[in-house]
């Protein structure tokens, strides 16, 4: 295990140190993937998780997901509206980590204008553009979970594309 | 698609990770910082005794961890020609942040130059020279060489007012004591150079002579007082965007009343409330947004006045203010003179000042009871008074300044816990130089020399003027034309026959051209027509000293190695004496060339002891060693003592009520209005339609040079914004993104739509300084009696250029204000 958990995070290392190039592939290939994980480089291993069927899901009302594991919570949002990384049969169904990238406070949905918006310190990511910060502190985007539809409606999470915060791996049993 | 890093591990600080203390680079709040660095080959784990913060890494980590760090925070640099990783995170024992980091701050990892990930591959890394139609490297000694003999040949021909300099005079990155003394103690001590200018402004001049000629310094208080004041006053700044967290450790408690234990703690002999708070704005902000969430509609007073007109507002609640009672009598006749005779010069009744503002009488009033009116008991309200670059920036800037100070002397909120009236600031502050008094006041408007042709060479030290004047379009214009005359005659001999590269080059410069000399860390948009550019050191590939805006001074340890041969600002400085030493004795003329010496420092530190240690009010007290121990927290200027090795502060100034005139006395000025002061404004408002107000934003406020090769900040603006009233865009014919041109007597820029509901009718609010779009080509070329320039008060005409480009259209252009669900 030990072996593992090292080798693993050189990995995730090397990953991070291919730079910006390796970093725009990655980016253009989440956009037009809708069905499958999309094709990355070699980093932590996401588990597949089933967050809910779309029978499930009403438009701006968002579930509450745990993703990759219970200690880390999403939105699972059905925008009514199509979005960047959205999937089922409206591509308006996306997922995104919520806690905020800057110091991990519990982000709110504003159905209004369809936004993640922290209370303590006014950030704010537009659902709509694949977690854009639209004002705010964080150094990052918001995280959004690369999902998938299944024939039955089925929605699993199975990646993400940026690190959440609090772990400095964003799957931790490994 | 936003940008993505696409990164989902970082490595671990090992448990011996090295920890040394920084202070952020960027604004005046100065945040604290730690940083870790480690050897490439190794890192920590998660058991908490393996890794650097002593926490369990295999469980996520809670709401304001300090045992995480975002990826932007981390980089692999070379440390002693040694690859190893770096961390750069908020320090949570820093009293300024408390573990809060910026946008900006928290960027400071990736946003420092590295081999290995490819970060800030822009930073300049050799001496450059301009050979052969191009920049190309040089040695230091070949690059300084050049640079000292033309020097001195234009010195010869036309005296030192022939040598023009830019440069930097503040704190922080591209500043800090160490550089400040260096750069001053070779243009004011070893010559006298009269045209001189700083970095954001056309002279060398004080921002706030207005404040200073009354007495009052203008960073006298501590960021404590926002925790402790009834009222808040905020002029012409927008503390969430431009001094962030100083806005949100400081302010926001204050607003939510989380900090009524400790001011009844503090001052427990009068009734405490959480506070409340004016702006002072013609645009509705995300401050005051944010104010209204936390203290409700009725704690919150937006004065959203006419461009241009706080001077009248303020004289109006001079006079409510005195006419009411609320003076502080015993503090006017104890500590100031001429108040009566301000007073009867300067008043204005509240409805004289609604008509010149297009405030109501009402709205005045309420603001000058809410600064002033005693609270239960007959206390005296705290009432803590800010301003920037609204007021610095924009009309009649002497007067208004006197005319705000005015109030918090009137009021007794001076030297006072709760109280201050304050600059908010830009950079961090880093000032010790020789004295500037040969200069003069009004000091040379220096772009109108290089305009007209003045002068034969151009010092510039961190500065880029193409993007951060006024007047840039003509001033560009004039300064591309006097240097390409130099690079022809550059070109027409061979490089490296000095004789004939020297007399060609002046010879161009007698013929009205200008030689180019540009110091920076970053190729800039004026240096793209310098002749020599000289590679720079930024904040920690250097010991850097400076201090912010609660005059808290600090340390930031070196922690990185500067690209290539990059070198301290103050160690070129030394190098560029020597050469003028060696340059001025070859020419025969020893007793000029004796005024260079005194230059063998040989650090950093050797520069910082020479000149803070020995110049600086309080300096003999501060060493290296002795802010070491201090950390991120250091102390507070100016320094009074040592006790137990640890430096003494100042939490106030003028807490004794002496203020910094001959008798102690601080000064009340008369500063009535007088409409718009500065030259052409007055006809550019009634000719053009459009207010182009103009200011900072979040991601790159102090930052903008090394966000220009940031993936995640040029993503977000492509293009300076255009704050503008979607009635507007329908008139213009534009939609969000489009790239639109604003024009007028002045020049032409181009900007980026952002739809924005709150902006008023026709008035506009643009991205200042912003590389690929300057504001500045549309400011006209009238200044202050002082020469402070007045980029607020500009109008211009807009017309659409383009449909919104690729590069705009997968933004988010909602509301920058947080709402609640």
């Amino acid at each position: 295990m030990e072996r593992e958990c090292k080798n693993l995070a050189e990995v995730g290392r090397r990953q991070f140190l291919k730079g910006s190039v390796a970093v725009a592939g990655a980016a253009t290939a989440t956009v037009s993937t809708q069905t499958a994980a999309a094709p990355r480089a070699p980093g932590v291993e996401y588990p597949v998780v089933r967050l809910a069927n779309l029978a499930d899901l009403v438009v701006d009302q968002p579930l509450r997901i745990r993703y990759p594991d219970r200690r880390s919570p999403g939105a699972l949002i059905k925008l009514g509206v199509p979005a960047e990384g959205g999937v089922g049969p409206d591509g308006d169904v996306v997922a995104f980590s919520t806690m905020c990238p800057h110091q991990g406070i519990p982000l709110n949905y504003v159905a209004a204008d369809k936004t993640l918006n922290c209370f303590s310190h006014y950030s704010r990511f537009d659902c709509e553009k694949a977690g854009f910060q639209i004002w705010g502190h964080a150094t990052q985007n918001l995280t959004q979970f690369r999902l998938r539809v299944d024939d039955a409606g089925e929605i699993f999470a199975e990646g993400m594309d940026d690190l959440i915060f609090g772990r400095l791996s964003n799957v931790l049993d490994v | 698609m936003a940008y993505k890093r696409e990164i989902d591990r970082l490595p671990i600080p090992p448990a011996d990770a090295k920890v040394t203390s920084a202070v952020c680079h960027y604004c005046i709040v100065g945040c604290g910082y730690k940083v870790y660095s480690w050897d490439i080959n190794r890192q920590g784990g998660t058991d908490p005794a393996t890794n650097a913060f002593g926490a369990d890494l295999a469980v996520q980590q809670r709401v304001e961890t300090p045992n995480w760090f975002a990826p932007a925070m981390y980089n692999v640099v070379k440390q002693d020609g040694r690859d190893v990783h770096l961390v750069l995170k908020p320090d949570h024992d820093c009293v300024v942040n408390a573990g809060l980091g910026s946008i900006r701050g928290a960027r400071q990892g990736e946003l420092s130059y590295s081999e290995v990930t490819g970060t800030q591959a822009q930073r300049l890394k050799d001496p450059l020279v301009w050979r052969y139609s191009g920049l190309h490297p040089t040695s230091w000694d070949d690059a300084l060489d050049l640079v000292a003999e033309v020097t001195r040949r234009v010195v010869e021909d036309q005296g030192e007012d022939g040598l023009l300099v830019s440069a930097f005079d503040h704190g922080g990155a591209g500043g800090g004591y160490e550089n400040t003394w260096a750069t001053g103690k070779l243009y004011f001590e070893s010559m006298k150079v009269r045209n001189i200018r700083i970095h954001n402004r056309p002279a060398y001049n004080s921002e706030v002579h207005g404040s200073r000629d009354m007495g009052v310094g203008e960073l006298n208080n501590c960021y404590e007082d926002a925790q402790l004041a009834d009222t808040i006053v905020c002029i012409g700044a927008n503390p969430l965007e431009a001094q962030t967290n100083y806005f949100l450790n400081h302010w926001i408690p204050n607003l939510r009343g989380s900090t009524l234990e400790k001011k009844q703690a503090e001052l427990p002999d009068e009734p405490h409330d959480r506070a409340r708070i004016i702006f002072v704005d013609p645009r509705w902000t995300v401050s005051i947004n944010a104010s209204v969430i936390e203290a409700g509609r009725d704690r919150v007073l937006h004065l959203p006045i006419k461009s241009g007109t706080d001077l009248a507002l303020f004289n109006a609640l001079t006079t409510v203010i005195a006419d009411q009672g609320w003076v502080d009598h015993a503090f006017i006749a104890a500590h100031t003179a001429g108040y009566d005779e301000m007073l009867q010069a300067n008043r204005t009744t509240p409805e004289q000042a609604a008509t010149i503002t297009g405030l109501s009488p009402e709205q005045i009033r309420t603001a000058a009871a809410w600064i002033a009116e005693p609270k239960a008991g007959g206390k005296r309200r705290r009432t803590m008074i800010v301003y920037e670059k609204g007021l610095i920036w924009g009309n009649d800037n002497y007067r208004t300044n006197q005319a705000l100070v005015n109030i918090a002397l009137a009021t007794g909120n001076i030297g006072r816990a709760g109280g201050g009236c304050v600059r908010m600031g830009g950079h961090q502050e880093g000032y010790v130089r020789p004295s500037d008094a040969h200069i003069g006041r009004p000091a040379p408007y220096v772009d109108q020399l290089i305009i007209q042709g003045k002068g034969g060479v151009h010092h510039i030290w961190a500065c880029d003027h193409f993007k951060t004047t006024l007047n840039a379009t003509e001033f560009r214009n004039a300064y591309k034309r006097r240097t390409d005359l130099v690079k022809y005659a550059v070109e027409s001999v061979p490089y490296a026959d000095r004789a004939r590269l020297i007399d060609a080059i002046m010879g161009a410069i007698r013929q009205g051209g200008l030689f180019s000399v540009n110091v920076d860390i970053v190729p800039t948009k004026i240096g793209a027509h310098s002749h020599v550019v000289l590679p720079a050191a930024t904040s920690g590939e250097m010991n850097l000293t400076s201090m912010n805006g609660e005059r808290r001074m600090r340390l930031t340890e070196r922690y990185m190695d500067p690209p290539g041969r990059a070198l301290p600002d103050c160690l070129i400085v030394a190098r560029l004496a020597q050469k003028l030493e060696e340059s001025w004795r070859r020419a025969g003329k020893p007793e000029i060339a004796d005024r260079f010496k005194g230059y063998d420092w040989q650090t950093e530190e050797d520069a910082f002891m020479d000149g803070f240690h020995r110049h600086a009010n309080g300096g003999e007290h501060v060493t290296y060693e002795r802010l070491r121990a201090a950390g991120t927290n250091g102390f507070q200027e100016p320094a009074v003592g040592v006790e137990d090795g640890r430096i003494v502060g100042t939490k106030r100034l003028y807490s004794d009520g002496r203020f910094g005139t001959a008798d102690g006395r601080a000064r009340f000025a008369a500063s009535p209005w007088r409409g718009l002061e500065a030259a052409g404004k007055e006809q550019e408002r009634d000719r053009f339609p459009y207010l182009i107000n103009n200011g900072r934003a979040n991601h790159v406020w102090q930052s903008i040079y090394l966000d220009q090769a940031s993936d995640f900040v040029m993503d977000r603006w492509p293009y300076p914004f255009l704050e503008i009233n979607p009635a507007d865009m329908a008139e213009l014919g534009v939609k969000a993104g489009d790239i639109v041109e604003i024009f007028n007597d002045n020049g032409a820029t181009q900007a980026m739509v952002y739809p924005t509901p709150t902006a008023r009718r026709k008035e506009t609010f643009m991205l200042f300084a912003y590389p690929t779009g300057v504001q500045g080509n549309v400011v006209s070329a009238g200044v202050n009696e002082l020469i402070i320039p007045n980029y607020k008060q500009t109008w211009g005409n807009i017309r659409k250029l383009a449909d919104a480009p690729e590069a705009t259209r997968h933004l988010t252009f909602k509301s920058k204000d947080y709402r609640v669900a």
